[in-house]
């Protein structure tokens, strides 16, 4: 095992001096504040740089290999995002500039909510949340605040199994109560016992479209009809939009509200790559209760505009994370209207490929034509290897493992999501090496369900780590 | 092939029940809900007295693999709770039938206890895969 930074600590190893600076003590600082000394490894350049290279390539990522987790598009970032997003001209902006010093950074923001509106058929988006769940907070902030003002009382918001798990702790933490719709066999939400919860106390539904199985609803016409009969809001988590751009708009299927994930679908790295962007778009009604600033444009000049009265108010300090809405609108502009559509083309196709080759070998619970994603698990697996044992297995063969044991509704789940950006070679390189899995489990179960073999930690006693978790360094 | 003892009632969402008196239920999770779930890390319980339905959440259990709510199988009050699961949570998975049971309840009507699964029908809910 790697040894910690603080383990290669030795007294005197750094010989790096700090100069004298010359400042007088004038003893602001209570003395209990005062520590005679810090608590940091003494190391020397050299092996401090050693030691992060080292640490560093043993780090897995897209940059490596095919990265298969589901609900997580986690794709291939195209390089020009991040230069452009390093300019100076934006990197070095500093947010109290002004409206008239930073006019070509509200251009953008400006421009993406027109794209992401474009994209959508919303009428307007507000970059400000920070992710997708933030952008859910926001989104049910506004139907909170809606229902306020024309003066109705309604407590619940309905949400389905096959959402993903932000959904009702963004409904909870706006003071809402959750309504649980169930999925029929086929995978789409079971319409009589939607109808059925549907009264005049349901605020909203919230939908995420396609769904954590990797379906599109069929019925969402239909959904839309019933909510909005009942003058509810219909709200959809567009976690998966990168299934539907370009293909299909949120608002022609009768969405009202949504977040999109634009480190999900609009390529900008997102869990330890860096701060995520949840934009929240409305249609015209809930437009005013959008938070502020709001990016306003007059005759080409662009200002924030905070003069909204109706507004649910401020979501996130200045405005969102302006670096990652940069590479997103790097990212629309450089692939233009056509290359949009073929994300949403070429991700389904990929997925659809990988499931029709692997439901050969492997249980496909919902057997559908899937979206970007799709669901299989372990029954078909012999001598009792689980899904848990496969995922392991797969880092051997120097993947990272799928989603497992998500969706709930799918016991030993395996969730797989290729993304647009592998090619053909690369989905047939992984479906061989899950059929070699496959076929090892029945020659050779041990070599499964002993893997890993060949990453720097072994298995890990998942149990051990739960209870007894060891959070920071001791001696 | 997970154990069903004969002389509980079950749930669908796979809870037992033992009638230790005529007003008083033992609940747990099945075999095969630890099964399910694999190693459990976690158990929260319900507090004593508080009233509960039937199907209304009572507990979670928290697995390596997932946190699974529990339902109350029947409508009463929490008489007692399993306080060594505290510590000792694995116990649910070693013995979901005995050490491992979650709490007592008082229950308020008897008559529920007809709308539980004997043995045998809980036994087709898991063959059907539900």
């Amino acid at each position: 095992m790697t040894k910690l930074i603080f383990e290669k600590h030795g007294k005197g190893k750094n010989k790096f001096r700090v100069p004298d600076f010359g400042v007088k003590d004038n003893d602001v600082i209570p003395d209990k504040f005062k520590n005679s000394s810090v608590d940091l490894p003494d190391v020397n350049e050299v092996d401090v740089v050693r030691h992060y290279t080292n640490l560093s390539s043993l780090n897995f990522g897209v940059d490596r290999a095919m990265y298969p987790l589901g609900s997580c598009t986690m794709k291939h970032n195209p390089r020009i995002n991040e230069k452009i997003s390093s300019l100076m001209q934006f990197s070095a902006l500093h947010p109290m500039c002004g409206d008239t010093l930073s006019q070509g950074a509200l251009q953008v923001i400006h421009e993406l909510s027109v794209y992401l509106s474009a994209i959508t058929g919303m009428s307007a988006f507000s970059l400000a949340p920070a992710a997708g769940s933030h952008g859910e907070l926001t989104g049910v902030m506004i139907i909170k605040k809606y229902f306020e003002e024309i003066g109705e009382k309604r407590d619940k918001i309905i949400i389905p199994d096959s959402a993903h798990g932000t959904n009702p702790a963004s409904v909870a933490m706006c003071g809402f109560k959750i309504l649980e719709a169930p999925s029929n066999q086929e995978g789409d939400v079971d319409l009589d016992k939607l109808s059925g919860m549907i009264d005049g106390s349901v605020a909203a539904m919230m939908l995420t479209s396609p769904n954590t199985l990797g379906l599109f609803d069929r019925n969402i016409l239909k959904i839309s009809e019933m909510l909005h009969a009942n003058g509810s809001v219909f709200y959809a988590d567009g976690a998966n939009l990168n299934a539907v751009i370009g293909t299909a708009r949120m608002k022609d299927m009768g969405f009202d509200i949504m977040h999109i994930n634009l480190h999900k679908t609009f390529s900008t790295p997102h869990g330890g790559g860096g701060p995520g962007s949840g934009p929240v778009g409305v249609v015209e009604k809930f437009v005013k209760y959008l938070p502020v600033p709001f990016v306003r444009e007059e005759g080409g000049k662009y200002a924030l505009d905070y003069n909204r009265p109706d507004s649910i108010g401020r979501v996130h300090s200045f405005y969102g994370n302006f670096l990652v809405a940069l590479k997103s609108y790097a990212y629309i502009r450089t692939l233009g209207p056509e290359g949009i559509r073929d994300i949403s083309r070429i991700s389904v196709l990929n997925a659809n490929y990988l499931r029709s080759r692997l439901m050969k070998e492997f249980n496909l619970p919902i057997n559908r034509t899937c979206m970007h994603e799709f669901v299989l698990n372990d029954k078909d697996i012999p001598n009792h290897v689980t899904t848990n044992d496969l995922a392991k297995r797969l880092l051997d063969y120097g993947y990272h493992a799928p989603t497992v044991y998500f969706p709930l509704l799918i016991p030993g789940a395996m969730m797989i999501e290729p993304t647009e950006t592998e090619g053909k070679d690369s989905l047939d390189e992984f479906v061989d090496a899950m059929i070699k899995i496959k076929k090892e489990a029945s020659d050779n179960p041990e070599i499964i369900l002993g893997a890993p073999h060949t990453t720097p930690v072994r298995r890990v006693d998942a149990v051990a780590a739960a209870r007894n978790p060891i959070l920071k360094w001791q001696e | 092939m997970s154990l069903i003892p004969d002389d509980l009632k079950y749930t669908k969402d796979h809870e037992w029940v033992r009638m230790e008196t005529d007003l008083i239920a033992c609940c747990g999770i099945t075999d095969h809900a630890q099964e399910m779930l694999t190693d459990i890390v976690f158990v929260e319980l319900p507090e004593i007295n508080a009233e509960v339905k039937s199907g209304e959440q009572i507990a979670v259990v928290e697995s390596v693999k997932a946190v699974s709510d529990v339902f109350s199988p029947v409508s009463g009050r929490i008489l007692e709770i399993n306080k060594t699961l505290e510590d000792s949570p694995e116990l649910v998975n070693t013995s979901p039938y005995g050490e491992g049971w979650i709490c007592k309840i008082e229950i308020k009507n008897p008559r529920e206890m007809n709308d539980l699964m004997d043995a045998s029908a809980y036994n087709s809910h898991v063959e059907a895969g539900d």
